[in-house]
């Protein structure tokens, strides 16, 4: 890799965080909105930690994992949306003209994703800690749970990237975010696994690999350090990105013919 | 109102409705989602948390399926009226709606034509919801005529919904009302018993929902399902009431969209 690659990779990365915090519609709702769902999930679904075998008497302990992953599914839409403007306003065909290497721009657009992917994690973590969560991990584990979080927003937004690229199309990209919505809801985020009752439900949660990140994630908050399920976290966030990332070079190529 | 007044506010209402219904039922972007949302939720939730329903003190008997079917039933609603406001407020982006003004002889009978949209909307997501949950196995402890006081309900709901959404995109006649709209109904929504009954609720959710008017709209729904029908006079007074208010938000916001012009 040249120094000449990694500048540009630095001003597109530049670019995708100050067009983000330029649209406050891009910056709130991420922030917002999982927030507002955790605290109505933590009140409402406070009884379930009575149940047998339920692994803590804290819901909202239980809940934090979920807004990382929402969020980050939230900055898979914008990466999308931006990248999939580009395409439409023409942006992408006047870089087509400059000696910009394609790997150059999803790694700037991706950059830019994961820096705000950190920040909203710092934002949740914060306010989890803040309303009393704790975090069984301690310090150590808040820096891994950042880390993780950093994965998570790469392996989704390098999915935004690939949607945009394929379909070129801000509302084919907002279209579709619904359906990436379907494996956080059929996932464990409300009950641990082994307490879901219904059998088709629980194999699809097994299946889905969104429970495992959150796993992941919540093993640090209520659990401490558990070596197989940061493993499984890790390792799916890692799978997750490798793929998204390889099928986004595959659709940049075709994007980015010079004709 | 005088015959001929109310023919135009009928002749009005009956091509703004059949707009609307048309441009939902050809338009697959604006159909799928008001589906999908409340399935998502009802796989989600009955699926999920079914487990809840072994809780000490939730008793009810039809079962949890059941019991989140009747939240999923109105919240479906409310969200086809609020869906059906999106619409609106697109109308008055494209400048449609400011040519309906100018050519509509009685202009209330915009604000019913987008109620009756909203409405039969809303019934074909009720029509899927209700053949899904049966398909996975609900059971029902009710009658008919308590399933009747259910989806009577669930209607008002959704005129509510239809008119809450009216009232807001004729004062701001923009696409970016759409949060607006939707936070409120959100929030009244789940500051609502939504995953266990109410006396199982605990600290500042259950002070919330004890004071939220759609706590009772979804416990006398939920009096239906189990076949006691406890509460229903309540219910509907608030489902009434509600409609009335926000048919009076809607009315005088349309009043301020022809002052704008």
């Amino acid at each position: 890799m040249t120094g000449t690659f990694w500048m540009q990779v630095a001003q597109l990365a530049r670019r995708s965080i100050v067009r983000t915090i330029r649209q406050p519609a891009h910056v709130f709702p991420p922030l917002i909105f999982p927030l507002g769902l955790l605290a109505v999930n933590a009140g409402g679904l406070a009884p379930a930690t009575k149940l047998p075998g339920f692994p803590t008497d804290s819901f909202l302990a239980f809940a934090l994992a979920v807004p990382f992953i929402q969020g980050a599914l939230f900055a898979t839409m914008n990466a999308g949306t931006d990248l999939a403007r580009d395409i439409q306003t023409g942006f992408l065909n006047r870089l087509a003209l400059t000696p910009l290497r394609g790997g150059a721009l999803v790694a700037g657009l991706l950059s830019g994703v994961v820096v705000m992917g950190v920040v909203q994690a710092g934002v949740y973590l914060t306010v989890g800690l803040l309303a009393g969560s704790g975090l069984a991990s301690g310090a150590g584990g808040a820096l891994v749970l950042l880390g993780l979080s950093a994965l998570v927003a790469l392996g989704f937004g390098a999915v935004g990237a690939l949607l945009a690229l394929r379909t070129g199309s801000g509302e084919s990209v907002q279209g579709l975010f619904p359906l990436l919505f379907v494996f956080l809801f059929v996932s464990s985020m409300n009950l641990p696994r082994n307490l879901i009752e219904i059998d088709w439900f629980r194999f699809a949660a097994t299946a889905n690999p969104v429970s495992y990140l959150i796993e992941g994630i919540r093993s640090l908050v209520i659990t401490g350090w558990d070596g197989q399920a940061l493993a499984l976290a890790f390792g799916v966030g890692t799978a997750l990105a490798a793929v998204a990332l390889a099928g986004s070079a595959v659709a940049l190529r075709g994007r980015m013919t010079r004709t | 109102m005088r015959a001929g007044a109310l023919g135009a506010v009928l002749s009005v209402a009956g091509g703004v409705a059949w707009r609307t219904i048309h441009n939902v039922f050809t338009t697959p972007s604006l159909l799928l989602p008001g589906v999908l949302f409340p399935l998502l939720n009802f796989t989600a939730f009955a699926g999920g948390l079914s487990r809840l329903h072994d809780l000490p003190g939730f008793d009810f008997p039809p079962g949890y399926t059941a019991f989140q079917f009747v939240f999923i039933l109105l919240q479906s609603a409310v969200f086809g009226g609020v869906f059906t406001g999106f619409g609106i407020a697109r109308d008055f982006e494209t400048g449609f709606t400011r040519r309906l003004l100018l050519a509509a002889p009685h202009r209330s009978g915009i604000v019913l034509g987008y109620a009756i949209g909203a409405a039969v909307r809303w019934l074909f997501t009720a029509t899927v919801v209700t053949a899904v949950a049966f398909a996975v196995g609900m059971e029902v402890g009710g009658n008919g005529v308590d399933l009747f006081g259910l989806y009577a309900l669930a209607l008002l709901a959704n005129v509510a919904g239809i008119l809450w959404s009216t009232g807001v995109v004729m004062r701001l006649r923009t696409m970016q009302a759409g949060p607006i709209i939707q936070t409120p109904v959100f929030l009244a929504l789940f500051f609502a018993p939504v995953y266990v009954p109410l006396d199982l609720l605990q600290g500042w959710i259950h002070g919330v929902a004890s004071v939220n008017p759609v706590t009772h709209l979804l416990e006398t729904g939920r009096s239906f399902v189990a076949g006691d029908a406890a509460g229903a006079g309540l219910a509907f007074a608030i489902a009434i009431g509600l409609a009335a208010g926000f048919a009076l938000w809607a009315l005088r916001g349309l009043r301020k969209a022809e002052a704008a012009g």
